[in-house]
Formats: C-alpha cells, structure tokens, sequence
C-alpha cells in the first residue's frame, strides 16, 4: 500500500469515525466543535509554517475575514449557510492574495507583519462607518442559519479536507517542494522550483483553511463581535498547538490539539486558579526542551513519524 | 574543445555593480558544448558573482548574458533550469532536513530533464549511496558538494556551473572527481570550473579565463597563462593583499 493510502487510512479516517460519532456519547458539544476547529486551524499553521517557515502571527486574520465573509453573505443576501461557508473561504483566499507582498518578508519581520495586517482588517470591519455592511463593532446576530449541528458536521468535512491536504503535502513531491523552498529557496530555484509560486499557493490553502473555518464558526456561534472572531488566542493557540505536536509531519499538529487542548479544558475545569501558570510552564518546557514538537521523541530514535 | 563549434554560452560586456563597487567589470566570454573552462582569480575577482548572474541569482546591471541562442540576463533562476543551466555552490546549499534521496527528488520533479538520471545511478556515482536516507544535515561538507552536483545533475544542465567544487577534498578524491567531470563534458555538458588548486584546473580544462577585478585578463591555456607577467603579478599581488 502506498504511504498516502496508509495516513489516510490510519490518520485521518479514525479522526473523522471519532469526531463524527462523538456528538452522540458526549454531551458537550461546543467543546467538540472547538475541537475540531483547533484541529483545521492547527493543520493551516501546519500547511504555511510547517511546509514553507513562515510564522503567521495574523493568521486569526483568515478566521475572522471567514466568519464575516460567512455574515455578510446570511444577512445581506440570505445565503444558505453551505454556500456562505464557502464564500467565507473565498473571502480568506481574496485577503491572503492582497497580502501576498509580505512574502517578500522573512522570520520576524513576516510574522509582525502579519499580525499588524489581521489587526488592520479587525478595525477595519469593527469600524463604526461600516455599520451597515460588517454591523461595525455592535457585533452580529445571525437569524436563519442557526443549525450547531450541521455547522459541526460541516466543521468535521473541512476537518477532513485539510488533514487530506497535509496528507498529500506529506506524500508528494509538491510538499517536497515547498519544503526544498523553506530549507534553502536560492537552492529550491535551482531545483527548478517557481519559488514564488510556491509560497503563494502554501499561503493561499492555509488561508482557505482558515477562512472556511471561520465561515463555520459564524454558523456555529450564530452571535458575535468583531474581538471574538479576530481575537489573537486562535492565532496563537493554532500556532502553540501545531509546534506543540511537531510540525511538517501529519500526526504532529493532531496530538498537539487534542494534547494541549485536552490540558487546556481539564485544567480550566478542575483548577482554574492555577491554569496560566500550569499552561504557561507546559508551553516554556516545550519550547526549552522538545523545540521541534512531541513528535521529536520519535524521530530522535530514528523512528519515521508521519 | 573545436573552436568551430557554436557557444553554448556567450556572455558580452558584463556588468554587475554592488552599491558603487563593480563587482564584474565588463566581463565577456564564451563556451562550446563539450567544453570544459577554467575561471581562475584571486579571491574578489568576480568569479562567484559571475556564476551568480549567469545562472540567474542577480540580473547583470549591463551586458549580455546568451544561452543557446535566446537572451538569458536577468531571467528567474528556475526558468534558467529549465533552460538547461544549474551549478553547484561555494558553500554547499542542500535541503538540510531532507533527506540526500529527497533533495533529489526536488530536482528530478521540477527540473524540467525529458530524460533525467536515475536517483540510484546519481546516488551510486558520486558516492552518495550509503547516506542515501540520511537528512543532508548529517552529511560533511565534500559530500554536501557532491549533494549540490547530483541536484544539478539531475536536471540535466546543458552547461553546468562547478564553484569550488574541489576545495577540501583530498588528492585521492580529486582524481576521481576530476574524471567525474571529464565524463560529463564528453557527454557534450558545457562546464565552467571555478578553483583555486591550479593542478586540477590544469588536470581537467581546455582553457582558462583569468579574472581580475570583474575583468578578464588573461584567455587561453593554463601552462600560458602561467607565464603571461600580468597574470603572475595579478596572483602575487593578490597572494600578498589578501
Ligand atoms: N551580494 C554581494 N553584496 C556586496 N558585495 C558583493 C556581493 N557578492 C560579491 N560581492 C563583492 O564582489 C566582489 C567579488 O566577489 P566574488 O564574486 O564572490 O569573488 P570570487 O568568487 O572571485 O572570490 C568581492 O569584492 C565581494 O565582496
Ligand atoms: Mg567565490
């Protein structure tokens, strides 16, 4: 059997049998949902900063053009929610094309950028003036498309699509490339590798990830404000949990959600008091001793992680 | 090699400027397919730099650069590949986390080649076989060199780029890389060798360019380039300067 058949057949079908039949034995649905958002969200880190290096700081900023992208399209032209998920998604992708100059950038100054430009897009859709378009900062409350349970399935089908796409990333000399590209692009481009190319099309798929998770979050939470949708802990959380795991692997940024957010709620729910320092000691010992993700227990021992 | 024969490469009046230095100061040469060229010059002289344009890393500030035929000067990197150049570089540059068989894979995938080499063939001559599946990382430094050849090699260049190649190998491994290089270019590969060891350069070329301050100095074969007084005092000097 070929290596792809295998991690879809071995990763990706239980994820999605679990988180598909979960909902029935388990009564906390959002957390769920969270879950499988963390998941999408975590794997379009994986895709941009696990495949080509670069760090989005902003990358919430796809989420949040998603989820408004998802409102506008339900309260402006009554979209069904399927159909305003997607445009979700094309309103992430159209975001990432405008912001495909800061490619051009690289490390630090790619990943302040980026943050500076999803805060730029917070204020801009938060902005009073635009009241009658985004509903400004008064926030927005969907009627219509109210329906948690298609929107988790809906989460659960994205979910899939995107680990489908790490999957091939992982399996096929495109993700090859775009690994040649973010270990040397000078050498990649004597490779034969459009290097552009390359990092745009990375950066646009994670865009898309995010957008269309977004989109279903709108669906989901039917009610919210510009500061949820854009809040800078999705930006972060994905980030922590794809490093947490080990990224440019498939497994990696899948034990990090389910690892560290699994922490994450237990610790919220039995000691509260203690839950930023417990969390904040997790993400220090991670950095200082496991840098390049759990998963590095594996490989040191000369083991193959997928 | 035959002097009738049409250049696979011309490059006229060069010019590469960094800030208000020229780096390359109208340099112009040429080779033919099959042909193996010596750019030699003391360390400064532009040889990298020239590499660098050719094969597309920095667009020339003036001058021309001709690949078979069609204008080359300033063209993307990769479109070059295609086109058929690829080089090496002075300090190697794989893909360090890949593995040896995965950086070239990359090559083979995107190199464009009709009728690429097989990995194990490329693996097995240029003695990268028993590393194969170890991430580039773990390499030394010379079979880095060679990680940088095979990628070249695997995209089939009609003109092939070597900076430095040699350097740090020991005279063993230089006899055997040296009739590498031979093989390559009685296959009709173009090559321009840049080095410092003049035995090697005087081992595998048919002509030499001597380089001085982005300019050319000197054009001909090494055993009279060694006698030209310009030449000796451009390596003496530079010898003493540096
Ligand atoms: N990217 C660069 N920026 C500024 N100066 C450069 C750059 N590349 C080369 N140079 C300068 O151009 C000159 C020629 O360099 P190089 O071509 O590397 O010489 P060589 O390979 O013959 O030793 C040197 O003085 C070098 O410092
Ligand atoms: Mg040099």
């Amino acid at each position: 059997m070929h290596n792809a058949s295998k991690h879809l057949l071995f990763i990706l079908a239980p994820l999605v049998v679990v988180f598909a039949l979960l909902p029935g034995v388990y009564q906390n649905h959002l957390l769920l949902f969270n879950f499988v958002i963390f998941l999408i969200l975590a794997q379009g880190v994986n895709i941009i900063y696990g495949f080509t290096g670069y760090l989005p700081f902003g990358y919430v900023g796809f989420f949040g053009a998603g989820a408004y992208g998802f409102a506008i399209m339900v309260m402006h032209l009554h979209t069904p929610a399927p159909l305003a998920v997607l445009v979700g998604g094309v309103v992430a992708v159209a975001l990432g094309l405008l912001l495909t100059p800061l490619l051009r950038l690289s490390g630090a100054y790619f990943a302040i950028a980026n943050l500076a430009a999803s805060l730029a897009v917070l204020h801009f859709v938060a902005n009073p003036a635009l009241e009658g378009i985004t509903k400004g900062p008064y926030g927005v409350s969907l009627t219509g498309t109210f329906n948690p349970s298609h929107a988790y399935y809906a989460a659960v089908v994205v979910m899939a699509l995107t680990v489908g796409a790490v999957v091939y990333l992982k399996n096929s000399p495109f993700g090859l490339a775009l690994q040649a590209v973010r270990e040397d692009a000078v050498s990649a481009s004597m490779a034969g590798v459009n290097i552009v190319k390359m990092r745009v099309i990375a950066w646009l798929a994670s865009a898309l990830v995010a957008g269309l998770a977004g989109g279903i979050y709108a669906w989901y939470v039917s009610v919210f404000y510009p500061d949820n949708v854009f809040s800078g802990e999705f930006s972060i959380f994905a980030i922590v949990f794809a490093l947490f795991g080990g990224v440019a692997t498939i497994t990696g940024p899948i034990v990090g959600v389910l690892i560290l957010y699994g922490i994450y709620n237990l610790i919220g729910f039995t000691t509260p008091q203690y839950f930023q320092l417990i969390y904040g000691l997790l993400i220090m010992g991670l950095v200082l001793f496991l840098p390049a993700g759990l998963v590095s227990l594996a490989t040191r021992r000369g083991w193959h992680v997928p | 090699m035959s002097p009738e024969k049409t250049p696979i490469l011309e490059v006229s009046k060069l010019v590469k400027r960094f800030g208000g230095f020229h780096a390359l100061d109208g340099l112009s040469f040429h080779v033919v397919p099959g042909e193996i060229l010596g750019l030699v010059g003391p360390n400064g002289s532009g040889k990298t730099t020239a590499i660098n344009v050719i094969s597309g890393l920095y667009a020339p500030d003036g001058g021309e650069v001709v690949f078979d035929g069609a204008s080359a000067g300033g063209v993307a990197s990769h479109k070059l590949v295609h086109r058929g150049i690829n080089r090496t570089f002075q300090v190697p540059k794989p893909f360090l986390s890949l593995t040896v068989r995965e950086n070239i894979q990359v090559a083979l995938a995107y190199g464009g080649a009709t009728r690429a080499p097989s990995i194990a063939e490329l693996l097995e001559d240029f003695r990268l076989k028993e590393v194969a599946d170890r991430p580039a990382a773990d390499l030394n430094s010379a079979q880095q060199k060679m990680l940088d050849l095979t990628r070249a090699l695997a995209t089939r260049p009609r003109l092939l780029l070597l900076d430095e190649l040699a350097a740090g190998l020991n005279p063993a491994e230089l006899d055997w890389i040296a009739g590498r290089i031979k093989a390559l270019a009685a296959t009709g590969m173009a090559i321009i060798v840049v080095e410092h060891l003049m035995g090697f350069i005087e081992q595998i070329t048919d002509r030499v360019i001597v380089l001085n301050a982005g300019r050319e100095i000197f054009e001909g074969t090494l055993a009279t380039a060694v006698r030209e007084p310009q030449v000796i005092e451009v390596f003496l000097g530079g010898e003493h300067a540096h």
